[in-house]
């Protein structure tokens, strides 16, 4: 169960964000769990809602989108998308693949109430 | 109305930070690290006492011993001849990370050793995501798991450099394939260097030992 000190260094990061750039509310935290990163979205997701209280993000919305695991082949080049974790190039069978994604940790980006002062893209 | 804020940030930043001077100071030495990982009870300890007997003479070993509640790795490790041990007592955290070792790795003289190993606590997940400054990974695996175990836990076979399989003394009494481990954790990571041992009977460990010569040898030619 390590996804609580996961959650803790999320929430950590997003504070210490909120404050230096000055953000509003943040009404959502996007972060990107690759497949084989070994974190438990569930879990993490447990963890985030039960230290969030108290806090500035009280409020705030941890999503978490599951980034699949693809390989590229450096034998033959060949860019594709690891099934099952069977890390083989279906085009030539070599076994060296350099994994590509699928292994990230990542606080992709916030959605917060939009005010004509911060300075961020709209959407 | 919402906006976006781009941060793009690796959640664990802050712990490969610290892990990256690690290795860094390491290096700096020419210490090797290993991160020994496995289930409880794969035998991580005992490849270490088996070592340290084998090799104390021959290598300067650190040993960092990891453990939830007590140090009684790190003193078995003492009794087999371990000279420079440190135990690292988590108080209920089922991973070690780079700050634990930040804290513990002023108690040695680098000047002093060519190997660092580090046993982290017994768990194939949790500390699978912390780098803790490691030139690589060592899993193992014993017979009495299941041989689908790399299957079960890809991450840590895929992030690992080196996997033993011990306790083949007990091959045969149960339906666990060495052939078939071998496959499932090629499958994950191709570039795995396998070892065969038993720490009961000694058998395969004369390899283990001569690749960590090598292993050591290497880095001092450097
Ligand atoms: N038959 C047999 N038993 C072994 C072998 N290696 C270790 N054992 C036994 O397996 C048990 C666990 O071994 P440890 O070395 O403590 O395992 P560990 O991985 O350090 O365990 P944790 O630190 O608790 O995760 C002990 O009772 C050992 O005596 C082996 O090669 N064969
Ligand atoms: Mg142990
Ligand atoms: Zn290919």
């Amino acid at each position: 169960m390590h996804e609580l000190s996961i959650a803790q260094s999320i929430l950590n990061t997003v504070l210490q964000e909120k404050t230096s750039r000055q953000l509003p509310h943040i009404l959502k935290i996007v972060v990107h769990i690759g497949a084989l990163s070994d974190v438990v979205p569930d879990a993490l997701k447990f963890g985030f809602d039960a230290i969030k209280q108290d806090t500035a993000l009280a409020e705030t919305e941890l999503h978490i989108e599951i980034i699949p695991v693809s390989g590229h082949c450096k034998a033959c080049g060949n860019d594709f998308d690891v099934q099952n974790f069977v890390f083989t190039c279906p085009h030539c069978q070599s076994g060296q693949i350099q994994m590509v994604r699928g292994d990230e940790l990542h606080i992709a980006y916030l959605e917060v109430e939009e005010t004509p002062s911060t300075g961020t893209d709209s959407s | 109305m919402t906006a976006q804020v781009k941060l793009e940030k690796k959640v664990l930043s802050e712990n490969d930070r610290l892990a990256a001077d690690i290795r860094q100071q390491l290096k700096q030495y020419g210490v090797v690290a290993l991160n020994f990982v496995s289930s409880p009870g794969s035998g991580k300890t005992s490849l270490l006492e088996r070592t340290l007997s084998a090799l104390k003479d021959e290598l300067n070993i650190g040993l960092i011993a990891g453990d939830v509640q007590t140090e009684n790795d790190a003193n078995r490790l003492r009794q087999a001849g371990g000279r420079m041990v440190q135990p690292l007592v988590t108080g209920g955290a089922c991973h070690l990370d780079a700050k634990m070792i930040t804290r513990v790795l002023p108690e040695f003289d680098l000047r002093r050793l060519d190997l660092l190993i580090i046993e982290n606590v017994g768990n194939l997940v949790c500390p699978s995501s912390y780098d803790l400054g490691e030139d690589m990974k060592v899993v193992l695996i014993s017979t009495t798991e299941g041989d689908d175990k790399p299957l079960k836990y890809p991450g840590m076979f895929r992030r690992s450099s080196v996997m033993v399989i011990n306790k083949i003394d007990l091959l045969g009494t149960s339906d666990f394939d060495l052939e078939r481990v071998k496959a499932n954790a090629r499958q994950i990571n191709a570039d795995l260097k396998i070892f065969e041992v038993s720490c009961r009977t000694g058998e395969g460990l004369e390899s283990w030992y001569e690749w960590l010569r090598s292993l050591v040898g290497n880095n001092h030619q450097k």
